[in-house]
């Protein structure tokens, strides 16, 4: 994994507490990670407060999986 | 009216996790009284607090995780916390867990707090001011609602039924369990989950009742006599935080399913001092009507009364109208009753004050042992009560009274009679 992909599941991993293994990037949020819809925002401002960037609410509803949310910051902080 | 009993006891307390733990060391005239060690003190007037001994769920310690998970933990202020742990202990002894859905309906949860989650909203205010909007948390709101101890407690046993709260500050737990008795009285419920909870040991709450001189400041090097209800050294009360949680059942309803009796809640009175936001009225009225109604309800008399657990928070003002107020309702029967403040060793748990005395009244009933008043050696009245000073004493209790009053001159009064078939 690279070092945002790293980043990303740590902040998963701490706010969602889960296992490490099961955070992988196809994991989505609430499907497989027990996250609600509040918890998908406070992980939003958990990445957007680690990343130091903005994520815009439009941007936020496309942050599905782990993935997603690599994908996005990679290229925000790329 | 329908008959309504006790069923089920939960508690989490400055002296231990869990009712019978937190009983034997109340017997033992035990304080939780000690420094404050988790935020600065020196410079705050008083630096003393009843603090529940965490730990990891051994010998009477309290471990949140055995209730919560530490990723939810996260989310709530502590009051949720003790309120979730004291009512999966009270739901438990009473055996009331229903999957069926008619069974559900009647189950309802109303547990309250004088003040709610005020670290969190202190903390989310810095983040406010520091980091802007952007960074305050969707469980900000959540988790420091006063009704979400209810509605964790509803969502985690599917109790469907009344959920509400009560907010009156320190009659808060008396007046919980009193309005939910009502609400089983009147059919709207068979079962209620009911009492108060309060995680007031932070800065912020203690600078605001020091401003209020509601405090002891004078006992900081010696934590565990400060809180000395009648003794002529008191000098205010020591904040204690923790929840009371019992169960409440419509009595046929609890003998069809054998369910374990510990008392019956037979009365339960409320009035207004209407006269000043934190002193109590002098003359005791606002205490004296509202143990008049609580007995009127009961059907007993003063005379009948065993034991009185006393609001008792060791206030200069306070614990002598109170004195005053019980010496008037009971009269010439002033010798054979026993009143006892165990804000002296529990320190005074605020909104969740009311819970855990309305179970310490309770105990008393089913062991027939009253708690003391613990640092009573110099009393600052004569009276021909028995304070039960110091030491707990066996004494038979068919019935007694819990008496809660708040800030805002809110009185609540419950009468708990020996379940008698």
């Amino acid at each position: 994994m690279s070092d945002v992909a790293e980043r990303v599941k740590k902040i998963v991993i701490e706010h969602l507490g889960v296992d490490a293994e099961k955070v992988t990037l196809e994991a989505s949020f609430i499907e497989d990670l027990g996250a609600d819809s509040l918890d998908t925002v406070e992980l939003v401002m958990a990445f957007e407060e680690e990343f130091g960037v903005e994520i815009p609410d439009d941007a936020a509803e496309t942050i599905l999986t782990v993935g997603d949310a690599v994908k996005f910051l990679e290229k925000a902080t790329g | 009216m329908r008959r309504v009993v006790i069923t089920g006891l939960g508690m989490v307390t400055p002296l231990a996790n869990g009712v019978e733990a937190t009983w034997k060391r109340l017997l033992a005239g035990e304080s939780g009284a000690r420094r404050i060690e988790t935020f600065q003190v020196d410079d705050l007037p008083c630096q003393i607090a009843c603090v529940i001994p965490r730990g990891d769920g051994t010998d009477g310690t309290f471990n949140p995780d055995a209730y919560v998970e530490p990723k939810e933990q996260r989310k709530v202020d502590d009051f949720i916390v003790f309120a979730i742990a004291a009512a999966t202990q009270a739901v438990e002894d009473s055996g009331w867990t229903p999957t069926d859905y008619e069974d559900q309906i009647r189950s309802g949860v109303l547990i309250g707090s004088g003040i709610g989650g005020i670290e969190g909203i202190v903390e989310a205010g810095y983040t406010l001011r520091d980091k802007g909007p952007r960074r305050v948390s969707p469980f900000f709101i959540p988790g420091r609602l006063i009704n979400l101890a209810s509605g964790h407690v509803s969502i985690k046993y599917g109790f469907k039924g009344p959920n509400h709260a009560v907010v009156t500050a320190c009659s808060t737990g008396a007046h919980a369990i009193g309005d939910a008795a009502r609400l089983i009285a009147l059919d709207d419920a068979d079962v209620m989950v009911a009492g108060g909870t309060e995680s007031p040991v932070c800065r912020i709450s203690v600078a605001g009742f020091a401003a209020c001189k509601a405090l002891s400041t004078s006992f900081n090097d010696t934590p565990t006599a400060a809180s000395r209800p009648y003794d002529k050294d008191r000098d205010g009360f020591v904040m204690g935080e923790g929840a009371g949680i019992v169960v409440l059942e419509e009595l046929e309803h609890a003998k069809k399913r054998g369910a374990k009796i510990y008392a019956e809640v037979i009365g339960y009175g409320l009035s207004g001092d209407a006269f000043h936001i934190t002193a109590p009225a002098m003359d005791g009225d606002g205490a004296y009507r509202c143990m008049q109604m609580a007995l009127k309800r009961a059907g007993v008399s003063a005379a009948d009364l065993d034991y009185v657990n006393a609001h008792g928070t060791s206030t200069p003002l306070g614990d002598e109208i109170e004195l005053g107020a019980v010496s008037r309702i009971v009269g010439d029967a002033a010798a054979g009753i026993s009143m006892s403040s165990t804000k002296s060793m529990t320190g005074h748990l605020l909104g969740a004050a009311g819970a855990i005395e309305a179970i310490f009244s309770t105990l008393a009933i089913r062991d027939g042992v009253l708690p003391p008043t613990i640092n009573l050696e110099n009393p600052s009245v004569e009276t021909a009560i028995d304070l039960v000073p110091n030491v707990a004493k066996e004494k038979k209790v068919k019935v007694a009274l819990s008496n809660s009053f708040g800030f805002g001159g809110t009185n609540a009064s419950l009468v708990l009679r020996a379940f008698d078939g």
